[in-house]
């Protein structure tokens, strides 16, 4: 297995500020995203720190409430659009998709590297809004009160999202036309390992979803601005429209925020069961199937709102079907562990927590599709437990073992394992401590977006404090020790994990032209020995 | 409620009791695949962990039987949920029509309440328990939400139109009122308590109260001051059509359309009468945007809806 690198790697391959920020390599640009939305990630997590605090005592005494506001909003602003929406796709997905589908580049770098500074200057409208007096409608923007009735910066954070928005359109629009065009030879369609079908999926919702959204927030700001009548009803406008348009968008990205993580496990799950997919077909297909179903669902965040029970009625018959395809990958996973070999690794650690806190999160979902439940839930801190079980329990989850699994590839050297898995089991321990308290607050009918509550409510309130303080510190872990393995981490080699797949038969890090003679597929993806016949 | 770690919320209406029987089952599903989930991966990584770094996994091989039971049996369960939940809605959705009304305006950040006999009351709302009471919710500014947690019952509270919800307390008690939908700065300060008694109680209650106006009367008094009474006449050469009797009619407009006369057509009517000039008469309304509050809107419709009675009563038929 041992190969003679002649080229120089990615990164020894130019040198200084410039060779970096005008780079058009592909795994160049992938750690300008990393940087950038670890910085983003622990802002929001100051944010999210600041909530917890304040939420310690049932009078809210850490910040008056108009701060309080904008705190939460600033946490979901800057966790969905600058940390999850680009987390995976634009970190990992850049880095390893040319490499896994045997391509030298993706198919259009210098777009590449548009979308990122498309991505900075979205971010820097977004955080100057914050510094400015902030934003506090939330990160929904819900009309008439982000158009008319609030006094804070909404257009300046409007334009910060409406700009990041054509990142990810371009980031989308690039993985769709490598992955149709840029194929190594024999690597068909049902040959491409599932985090490229995931990924696929997830550009497709980008490319769809994301110009709706745009088209939305500018006609909030068009109605702040020139008081157009769109969503006022007071000018003969319909606020319901704006929860429309909006959840048109919105909920899709809740799939552009899984989809991708779902993709990782198919890959750390078969790497360190050592075992080929169980239902390829299935799992690819599914994740398609939530592509599509999960634009026909937005309605479920309005069954209360006054939409007709007869729409909500479709709304809420679709919501329960998109949670099929899910529960078929789990399934999947499920039968892919049943007779392998499995090793726990800290990718793998993370991606069994994942699988766990997943089936939580979308279980829980069904109480949402429920109507007769989901009024009762709606607006309470069940669903805010609910998503966050879906996106720090799944996506950031399965992010961490992506990062994780490819960080050898990434940077040719070894995290330290001890650390990595003690790291691993913080995460799961602390976020269960953080999040579950908030079902049974949320039964109890605690409002969400609530900056002080009824004493009663007290108790679950410390105990989720609590868990968010030893979140914090499994979060923390992985940057100290991550960044202590670039200089003193064991040389990995091209393949540490012993894994199939284009990425692991390049050196790592790979050159810039990811790999020395064109690649050529001639087996199925995930093909692991077994102790029956080798494979050949 | 003064538990220090509670984990259920009261039960105090009918809705609640129903809502909860969907609720426990989804609770007994989840577990169920909890368990099973957790079950088999702990299993999993006991039974087949690598114990040498070579050692071979098992082939895969397709097993469509396990695949279509993993796909069917969740669709079913999925399918049952759907339909017991769509049920429950409905009956959250459909007030009885013995149901007692009661207007609820909400504003930044106070909840406006009147009860049909005109009381007035500020972010708390008196009602006996075992009647079924049904709310009219609007809103001044932004949408707010109506979200009692024991009763269960959530109604967003829109600017611009009406909404309804309903319940019958089951249980006397005092209960939070909580406005569930973010509305800016003191959201959550837009709090405050459903108090449910004894109907003997609610007797005494009502007794106490200063006699308050009807809100028909109200709208009476409204419907002059306004000049609302100059053009709709009872008489046949008015300029505008006669009002008595028209509630809940179907009324044809310009454009022959039909719409119901209900709550929010005389409230758009009201508001914007160009929007939907009505046939057979010249479009010569004014608008009342801006010169009527909410709770006089409420009191003008509480005014026609009372002509619609009269005439009936008269009618007879």
């Amino acid at each position: 297995m041992s190969m003679v690198q002649t080229a120089p790697s990615y990164l020894e391959d130019g040198h200084g500020l410039a060779s970096w920020l005008l780079t058009r390599d592909h795994k160049r640009i992938a750690l300008l995203y990393l940087v950038s939305i670890i910085g983003f990630f622990f802002l929001g997590a100051i944010f999210a720190g600041l909530i917890r605090v304040n939420l310690l005592s049932p009078q809210g005494d850490l910040v008056r409430p108009q701060t309080y506001n904008t705190f939460f909003t600033m946490h979901g602003l800057i966790m969905i659009f600058f940390f999850l929406i680009p987390s995976i796709p634009a970190v990992l997905g850049n880095f390893v998709l040319p490499l896994m589908i045997g391509a030298r580049d993706l198919a259009f770098p210098k777009i590449n590297l548009l979308s990122w500074y498309i991505f900075i200057v979205g971010g820097l409208f977004t955080i100057s809004a914050g510094l400015f007096g902030g934003v506090d409608t939330g990160w929904t923007f819900y009309t008439p009160f982000s158009s008319i009735y609030s006094n804070s910066n909404v257009v300046l954070t409007v334009i910060g999202i409406f700009i990041v928005g054509f990142s990810s359109i371009l980031t989308g629009l690039n993985f769709i036309i490598t992955t149709h065009t840029m194929r190594a030879s024999g690597m068909t369609w049902f040959r491409l390992p599932l985090f490229i079908w995931a990924l696929y999926a997830t550009s497709l919702i980008m490319v769809l979803g994301t110009p709706v959204l745009a088209t939305t927030l500018v006609l909030v700001a068009l109605e702040r601005v020139f008081h157009l009548g769109i969503f006022d009803p007071s000018r003969g406008g319909d606020p319901i429209y704006f929860q429309h348009l909006f959840w048109f968008y919105s909920h899709p990205a809740v799939y552009i925020m899984i989809l991708p993580s779902l993709g990782v496990m198919s890959e750390t799950i078969t790497c360190f069961a050592r075992r080929r997919i169980f239902g390829y077909n299935a799992i690819a297909f599914s994740s398609l199937g939530i592509a599509v179903i999960g634009f026909l669902v937005w309605g479920h965040h309005m069954f209360v709102s006054g939409q007709s029970v007869y729409v909500g009625m479709m709304f809420s018959l679709l919501s329960f079907l998109v949670a099929i395809p899910s529960a078929i990958k789990v399934f999947n996973w499920m039968a892919t562990l049943y007779g392998g070999t499995i090793a726990f690794d800290t990718p793998m650690l993370y991606s069994l927590g994942f699988i766990g806190l997943f089936t939580v999160g979308g279980l829980t979902g069904l109480y949402l599709a429920a109507m007769g439940v989901d009024i009762h839930v709606h607006d309470t801190y069940f669903v805010v437990a609910h998503f966050h079980y879906i996106m720090v329990g799944g996506a950031v989850m399965g992010f961490m073992a992506g990062l994780h699994y490819w960080w050898p590839k990434i940077t040719g050297r070894l995290y330290p394992e001890v650390w990595g898995r003690l790291a691993a089991i913080i995460t799961f321990l602390g976020f269960n401590l953080t999040f579950f308290p908030q079902f049974i607050l949320g039964y109890l009918g605690m409002p969400r977006r609530y900056h002080m509550y009824p004493p009663e409510f007290q108790a679950l309130n410390v105990l989720s404090s609590a868990g968010a303080s030893i979140l914090g510190i499994g979060y923390l872990l992985p940057v100290i020790y991550l960044l202590w393995s670039l200089r003193r981490g064991q040389v990995a080699g091209p393949n540490p994990w012993r894994a199939t797949g284009l990425e692991w038969q390049t050196p790592s890090p790979p050159p810039t032209a990811n790999f020395e003679a064109p690649p050529v597929v001639r087996e199925e993806p995930y093909s692991y020995p077994t102790w029956e016949a080798q494979i050949d | 409620m003064g538990a220090v770690l509670p984990l259920f919320p009261p039960v105090a209406s009918t809705y609640a009791r129903q809502e909860d029987l969907l609720f426990y089952f989804l609770v007994a599903v989840t577990l169920f695949f909890v368990l099973l989930i957790f079950g088999s991966i702990f299993f999993f990584a006991v039974r087949y962990r690598r114990r040498t770094p070579d050692e071979r996994a098992q082939p895969t091989r397709p097993n469509l039987p396990l695949e279509v039971a993993w796909t069917v049996i969740p669709l079913v369960i999925a399918l049952v949920i759907f339909v017991w939940g769509a049920k429950l809605f409905f009956v959250a959705m459909r007030p009885p029509a013995q149901a007692v009304e009661v207007t609820v305006v909400g504003k930044q950040w106070m909840w406006k309440i009147q009860h049909a006999d005109g009381t007035r009351e500020i972010n708390a709302l008196h009602i006996p328990v075992g009647t079924p009471i049904k709310l009219i919710l609007t809103s001044e500014d932004v949408i707010h939400d109506f979200f009692v947690p024991a009763f269960r019952i959530k109604r967003d509270v829109v600017p611009g139109r009406y909404t309804t919800a309903w319940f019958e307390a089951t249980t006397p008690g005092t209960y939070h009122l909580f406005c569930a939908q973010y509305c800016g700065t003191n959201h959550a300060a837009m709090i405050g308590s459903v108090v449910v008694m004894e109907p003997a109680d609610y007797e005494r209650w009502v007794r106490a109260r200063t006699s308050p106006v009807l809100p028909a009367s109200a709208g009476a008094v409204l419907f002059q001051r306004l000049g609302c009474s100059s053009c709709h006449q009872t008489n046949t050469n008015a300029k505008a059509p006669a009002l008595a009797g028209l509630f809940g009619q179907q009324v044809t407009l310009a454009d022959s359309r039909q719409v119901t006369a209900d709550m929010d057509f005389l409230r758009d009517h009201i508001l914007t009468p160009g929007k939907t000039p009505v046939a057979g008469y010249p479009q010569i309304m004014p608008t009342y945007q801006g010169q009527v509050s909410e709770e006089q809107i409420l009191e003008l419709i509480a005014y026609v809806r009372s002509l619609a009675r009269a005439e009936r009563s008269q009618g007879g038929s």
